[in-house]
């Protein structure tokens, strides 16, 4: 259910706008890797272009390649919708669909894409998406409800179940505790921990205690100065980039001397 | 050549920080507590003040009421500049100017209202006047109605089913033309050029003056079937759209901007196309104020007059077919009662129809408006927990 991702030599521009330079690394399957960064240095932009989220934006593209399991995702023929159902995605802000029950909301990958579903398929794929998401034992009695009646951190857990309901090889976080409470934060990171068994996690974080507890690789981005392309400075093992990083910037960077 | 910097003096020795007051050339306004009480009491003297102008002195009552009005906010003033200070002074003047301004734009409203039902309501709620029509109704049945031997005939029914009509085939038109428009202008079109000319093309049709719309549906029709048979209802419908489509446009556009970004982004993100991303999470979002806001620009056009003068004609009679023949509508019938009476000796019983369909018109208007509250309520997303 987990797959690899290789990144050769990605470059993305907005419009004319160079904004990230010369990116390549190896994700590993079954794995967390965490981004980080200071802001605007182009961590959450590179996370947006592995599943092509990055296009929703008018002007962006990309040189270079992205492959998931040796294939292509900037291919020829490559439908980035494809590309969304194999690679999902949790965003900064907690989004639940407002129009849409709780379990509405797990079931929107499904339904939003009319494939058919049996009522009892559809009950089973919610409780196995919310308890993956560990929101089960929380909204068990009210599946009804509309979701944005949850707090902050049941929200976001809610946008992991919908994530995960559409089975997809990778998940994409980006900052996805950065709109929450100490707890919740806590839930989610709990959360990651566990969807590492069966999915290959990306997350962008800034808080880098979050990326040390929680991730097995660390990749940080830099830029030289403003206007400038960010790059990926060092990516290496979380242990190595805490405890013995390689570069100055990112020595600096950890050890908050930064800027 | 060394670079001299000159240092600004600082205060020898008061090292310590003073009260903001206590600095040279500051002066503080204070505030002292007050109660609405003395604008109570000058309101009504105000009051007073103009019944006495009005009676004792014969003035004009606008004249009376806006002297008293500025004897108001002079007494205002400086009863509360000795009271509170000078800036609780202000505020009073400005609080009284504001509920002016209110009292200025509410005024016109109600008398407008109250005109129409008063004139109106003997009428319109009449059964012989919702159910006949114009039909073989002529001035002698007027002059018998008014000389008290005949009784009143004539109605509105013929107007009321074709106001309904003209204006319901006028939305079906407008709206998936300006529904579709706005989600071109807000999911797909963005900054493009196409999509700046449509919205400067849409900016130019708000502001098209309704008789020219009319003549335009009127001139399509009379190159369609000759002068002739140029007037139908579908013309009038067609004019009326012209109309609508822009204010349609403009409310969706509004309306779909508002939808949150975050949404469209987590529907994309679990892989749905883009147009199923519109129609089933986009569009239900925005449900609720595209809802109101289409029915607001029904409300808009419903009491349209010059266009459809010049596209349907007028009808005596019930018409149900719009595709042939002159129609009428409440506009055009309470213009034509109007205009020319029945009888031109005995105007009565014409402006009676004309007050009633007037304020038929208004009450289907505000039950339009009703109508979009539900429908927004309806459709808005629900809370709760």
């Amino acid at each position: 259910m987990s797959k690899r991702i290789d990144v050769k030599d990605l470059d993305i521009y907005y419009g004319d706008f160079h904004a990230v330079k010369g990116v390549s690394m190896t994700i590993e399957p079954r794995s967390v890797t965490a981004f980080i960064g200071p802001s605007g240095c182009g961590k959450s932009t590179f996370l947006r272009t592995l599943n092509r989220m990055h296009e929703v934006i008018p002007g962006a593209r990309v040189e270079g390649e992205v492959l998931i399991d040796g294939q292509n995702l900037y291919g020829k023929g490559v439908d980035p919708v494809d590309v969304r159902r194999q690679v999902g995605m949790v965003f900064q802000r907690p989004n639940p669909f407002p129009t849409m029950s709780i379990k509405e909301n797990v079931l929107a990958g499904v339904r939003l894409n009319a494939r058919r579903i049996s009522s009892s398929a559809a009950d089973e794929l919610t409780e196995r998406a919310l308890r993956g998401a560990n929101l089960w034992n929380e909204v068990k009695d009210r599946l009804d409800k509309p979701g944005s009646g949850l707090s902050g951190g049941q929200q976001q857990r809610l946008c992991i179940a919908r994530a995960i309901a559409i089975q997809p090889e990778v998940i994409l976080m980006d900052e996805p505790c950065s709109a929450l409470d100490p707890i919740s934060t806590l839930a989610i990171e709990d959360l990651i921990n566990d969807l590492k068994s069966d999915y290959t996690v990306v997350i962008v974080t800034h808080n880098m205690q979050q990326a040390a507890r929680v991730s097995d690789k660390t990749g940080f981005f830099n830029l030289k100065a403003t206007g400038q392309p960010g790059q990926l400075v060092e990516f290496d093992t979380t242990q190595t980039i805490f405890n013995n990083p390689s570069q100055k910037a990112t020595e600096d960077y950890i050890s908050g001397r930064f800027g | 050549m060394s670079i001299q910097t000159q240092t600004p003096q600082t205060p020898q020795g008061d090292v310590q920080r003073s009260r903001l007051e206590d600095v040279e050339g500051v002066v503080l306004s204070r505030v002292r507590p007050t109660t609405g009480r003395p604008a109570l009491l000058l309101a009504l003297g105000a009051l007073v003040l103009a019944v006495v102008l009005r009676l004792g002195l014969d003035m004009h009552v606008a004249l009376a009421l806006v002297l008293s009005f500025v004897g108001y906010l002079g007494a205002v003033y400086a009863v509360y500049r000795h009271l509170g200070g000078p800036r609780v002074a202000v505020d009073q003047v400005l609080r009284a100017l504001v509920y002016f301004a209110f009292v200025c734009a509410i005024v016109p409203l109600a008398s407008l209202l109250w005109t129409v039902v008063a004139q109106g309501a003997g009428r319109a709620f009449d059964p012989s006047f919702l159910n006949q029509t114009m039909n073989g109704v002529t001035g002698l049945h007027d002059q018998d109605y008014a000389e008290g031997v005949g009784p009143f005939v004539g109605g509105a029914y013929h107007a009321i089913v074709g106001t309904l009509i003209i204006t319901g085939l006028a939305t079906l038109i407008s709206v998936p033309i300006g529904l579709f428009t706005a989600i071109y202008l807000v999911e797909y079109g963005g900054r493009n050029p196409l999509s700046r000319w449509i919205r400067f093309f849409v900016d130019v049709m708000t502001g098209i003056p309704s008789i020219v719309a009319g003549l335009f549906a009127f001139a399509l029709f009379v190159q369609l079937f000759g002068p002739r048979d140029a007037k139908m209802g579908i013309a009038g419908a067609i004019a009326l759209s012209v109309l609508m489509i822009p204010t349609v446009v403009r409310n969706s556009e509004e309306m779909l901007r508002i939808v949150p970004n975050e949404l469209r982004e987590a529907s994309l993100a679990l892989g749905v196309p883009q147009w199923r991303t519109i129609a089933k999470v986009v569009l239900p979002t925005a449900a609720s104020g595209l809802a109101s806001g289409i029915t607001l620009a029904i409300a808009r056009v419903i009491g349209e007059t010059a266009p459809l003068l010049v596209a349907i004609g007028y009808a005596r009679g019930l018409s149900l077919n719009a595709f042939e023949g002159p129609m009428n509508t409440l506009a055009v019938y309470a213009y034509y009662m109007f205009t020319k009476p029945l009888s031109p000796a005995v105007r009565e019983p014409s402006l009676e129809r004309a007050w009633a369909a007037a304020l038929l018109l208004v009450l289907i208007v505000v039950a339009l408006n009703l109508l979009a509250r539900l429908i927004a309520k309806m459709f808005a997303p629900k809370t709760g927990r």
